[in-house]
């Protein structure tokens, strides 16, 4: 069997000192994204448990088995959360959720806990779109724009990369700064054509390192446009799981002349997470609290 | 909350920009609107605000085309519709 180059690390964890049973409200945001899935718990606002793993082709499916996963060996079932919020590309078809809320206004808001108070601009690089959100203290959105039209500058777009210079994607990062000097981007449009483009260069003997760099480095031009037309304040911070790509991240950052928020989780985790705040704020406005 | 609708491409970026702190909820945009491009939502703060709607996001360049004829283009029946000027067109 071919390795599979493009996979990331799936897995759960739970904070081993929480006692849930203690909570008076507990909440979960499940977002189904277009490529990754996670759920995530909080038991009166605070980190319980999570899991993030790869979207199956079966929406409902996928959010269950995240909850199953994020629940494993927590002793806590699906019946002792009291509210549940949908989010992200499939948020519709969770079918235990209570109510579905964008993933924008998840993020921005799930960014706000991750990042705390500070933060303005929000840059989540999901697995097939890109949105650049401005939040105000609260994480309320101020203004949203989100690429979702075309794959460039989305996730997908660095496995595709991850699998024709077979390097694990892992390591795509730390790999495109190991150059002698920072190439040309390849064409920022379209992964298709940057694909031919990046076999092109190899062709030519191109060393796999600095192909990377130029993809990473047009993957920073394609994302630095849209936060643009929004406008950077600061403080800036990136979700969403090319915030993992340190050589998509310095690259953008040193073009905007600006650095980004050092995480204190898990950036994938961000669109549940902020599901789950909502989701308390819901429990408490309608009363479905632990009695 | 201002939501850009739309995309950026190879051919430009094509983006409506509506703004639910202006817009007053009249749906006279909608009404006036000959592509049904726009529609009335809630967002997820409960407002209740003008939105394009999920059919013509990603191709709003040819959804808006008959209100943008290449030479002397007529102010936009959207724009003009809305009094406190909660809509704007990017390109």
């Amino acid at each position: 069997m071919s390795t599979e180059y493009w996979r990331w690390k799936e897995y759960n964890w739970k904070d081993p000192e929480s006692d849930w049973q203690q909570a008076s409200v507990i909440s979960a945001g499940v977002d189904v994204g277009s490529v990754s899935s996670q759920a995530v718990v909080m038991t009166d606002g605070e980190l319980f448990a999570y899991s993030n793993m790869r979207t199956g082709s079966d929406s409902p499916e996928s959010a269950e088995n995240a909850m199953k996963w994020a629940l494993e060996d927590t002793g806590m079932t699906l019946g002792d959360i009291n509210y549940v919020v949908g989010t992200g590309y499939g948020r519709v078809n969770v079918p235990f959720a209570d109510r579905a809320i964008t993933e924008i206004a998840c993020h921005g808001r799930g960014a706000n806990y991750m990042y705390g108070p500070t933060v303005r601009t929000i840059l989540d690089m999901g697995g097939q779109d890109c949105k650049a959100i401005l939040v105000d203290e609260r994480g309320k959105v101020q203004e949203f724009l989100m690429n979702d039209k075309c794959a460039a500058g989305t996730g997908r777009g660095m496995e595709v990369f991850a699998d024709l210079l077979e390097i694990s994607i892992e390591e795509i990062g730390d790999l495109s700064f190991d150059i002698d000097e920072e190439p040309e981007p390849v064409s920022s449009t379209c992964v298709i054509f940057a694909k031919s483009e990046a076999t092109g260069l190899l062709r030519q003997g191109w060393p796999k390192n600095d192909v990377l760099a130029a993809y990473c480095s047009a993957m920073s031009d394609r994302v630095f446009a849209l936060l643009e037309r929004v406008g950077v304040q600061e403080d800036f911070a990136i979700t969403g799981g090319i915030a993992k790509n340190a050589g998509v991240v310095r690259r953008l950052t040193k073009v905007m002349g600006v650095d980004a928020l050092e995480p204190k989780h898990d950036t994938q985790i961000a669109g549940a997470l902020g599901g789950a705040l909502f989701a308390k704020a819901l429990a408490e406005k309608e009363g479905k609290v632990r009695s | 909350m201002r939501a850009n609708y739309g995309y950026q491409d190879g051919s430009g970026a094509f983006f409506i920009t509506i703004d639910s702190n202006l817009c007053t909820s009249c749906e006279d945009c909608v009404t006036i609107c000959p592509s049904g491009v726009l529609e009335m939502i809630t967002d997820d703060y409960d407002d209740v605000t003008a939105a394009v709607t999920e059919e013509h996001r990603k191709k709003i360049k040819y959804s808006c085309a008959e209100c943008k004829p290449m030479e002397l283009q007529p102010p936009l029946p959207c724009i003009t519709a809305c009094e406190p000027g909660a809509i704007e067109h990017s390109w």
